[in-house]
């Protein structure tokens, strides 16, 4: 389908932006690489009456190292996240995430900003921010703030954004040597949405995990951060995982999660193939360390 | 109702033009409709098939999720402009030979993504082809004709190189 009528402003500042969200309210809607945003417009699930395009801001599109953060500007594509060497060396595991992010036409074109701020509740990024503990940095007219991941993902396409506020970057902290980070997903194609997947974030004293950050998408409306599977996983020397997770973890994982069904599982096959991809993570990591 | 209009100015296939577009219209629409450039196909229009694909300021995009007012100031090419130039011209011979056209419809978007591959991932083994053209849904050859002509330009490219004493 076609997308309906619309107004178009290219934004040329952010204080323009803000202007125009203040006055346009909810009627406004913000389009970055619009990747998710046009079909939404084609598929007619979204007929917001004026598109305020902020691709024109370049000074939100780079890739900082700032102390011991990354900050990613929100017009940030993906492409640029996966071909960034300081992303690859200072937050892996933004890096394991982005080949299963779309294809590579969209990730020309699809930003950082545009994934956390949607909030889909099966991408990628808004799991790696919350096992990350990343900040997500608003500015409103009044200045900025910022919010951690996990108070910034409220529910299915749902945020802690304000209607006079724009997502102008994602700051991660960076990787440290004792940390261990792995993400995994399974969908039907690659690059498709998925039917689970995970962002693991262990710390390790020695050998034995120290702390643990397991958080599971494309499963409930938002990301999931498991937590009895997080203590469980506490205090186990990283060798003795196996791809079969033990008895222990795997009870701790069925609290943790009450997957919702959808077009292509049901909900209890979404619990079977959380622990499959879990076990696998994990071994992963295992092997890596020896 | 009536579309909201905006002047957009832009290079296509190297040809400096001017239009006035509906804000509402996508890029492969525009390229159709306006400019008769048929290359750029339309399947699902909501960026699952990979057969709307034009190059933007030199990288592939999703024609049918960019919008044509989108293009203002930049330059479009779409595989009638890419057509018979360096590697894109291996690409499409290797298709011929290994028969890797068989309706069309989804050549000039996959050609696009075998040019990225051969530019970004150079090395890339079948299993790496396969995952890196999987946004392009191809309903006639099983693929493996794809992968194949892909892989032969490929191999052929690290060949030259090598002879050549030039970098991997």
């Amino acid at each position: 389908m076609k997308a309906p009528d619309f107004n178009y402003i290219k934004a040329s500042s952010l204080e323009q932006v803000f202007t125009l969200l203040e006055q346009l309210r909810d009627e406004a809607q913000i389009l970055a690489g619009g990747q998710s945003l046009i079909p939404m417009l084609n598929l007619r699930m979204a007929n917001p009456k004026t598109l305020i395009d902020i691709t024109g801001l370049h000074d939100l599109r780079d890739i900082r190292q700032s102390a011991d953060r990354i900050i990613i500007g929100a017009l940030t594509t993906h492409s640029e996240i996966l071909s960034s060497r300081v992303i690859k060396q200072f937050v892996p595991l933004l890096a394991q995430a982005a080949p299963h992010v779309a294809h590579m036409a969209i990730r020309n074109s699809g930003t950082i900003g545009g994934s956390m701020a949607l909030a889909d509740p099966a991408a990628e990024y808004p799991a790696v921010a919350m096992a990350l503990n990343a900040q997500i940095v608003l500015r409103g007219r009044e200045g900025e703030r910022r919010v951690s991941a996990e108070d910034f993902f409220q529910g299915l396409y749902k945020t802690a954004i304000n209607p006079d506020e724009v997502l102008i970057a994602v700051e991660f902290p960076c990787y440290t040597t004792n940390q261990r980070t792995n993400f995994t997903e399974l969908a039907r194609r690659k690059g498709d949405y998925a039917m689970v997947g995970v962002a693991v974030n262990l710390s390790l004293q020695g050998s034995t995990v120290s702390s643990a950050r397991v958080v599971f998408m494309a499963i409930e409306d938002k990301p999931v951060i498991a937590q009895n599977t997080m203590r469980a996983l506490i205090n186990q020397p990283l060798s003795t995982f196996k791809p079969q997770l033990s008895h222990e973890i795997l009870q701790a994982l069925e609290k943790d999660i009450s997957p919702w069904d959808d077009l292509q599982v049901t909900g209890s096959t979404k619990t079977h193939l959380a622990g499959v991809i879990l076990g696998r993570s994990l071994h992963e990591l295992a092997g890596q360390n020896v | 109702m009536s579309n909201n209009v905006q002047e957009i100015t832009l290079r296509v296939n190297s040809e400096e033009l001017s239009a006035q577009v509906p804000v509402r219209m996508h890029l492969v629409d525009f390229l159709r409709e306006t400019l008769d450039l048929n290359g750029p196909h339309l399947g699902c229009e909501h960026g699952v098939c990979g057969a709307c694909q034009v190059h933007i300021d030199g990288v592939v995009v999703r024609g049918c999720l960019t919008l044509a007012v989108q293009a203002n100031g930049k330059h479009v090419e779409t595989i009638e402009g890419l057509t018979d130039k360096g590697v894109l011209r291996d690409l499409q011979n290797a298709f011929l030979k290994h028969n890797a056209f068989q309706c069309g419809f989804c050549s000039s978007g996959m050609l696009l993504t075998a040019l990225e591959i051969t530019t970004h991932h150079p090395d890339a083994n079948r299993e790496e082809i396969r995952d890196l053209i999987s946004g392009n849904y191809c309903r006639c050859t099983g693929y493996q004709s794809i992968v194949d002509a892909i892989e032969s330009v490929l191999k052929a490219e690290r060949d030259s190189n090598d002879i050549n004493g030039g970098k991997k």
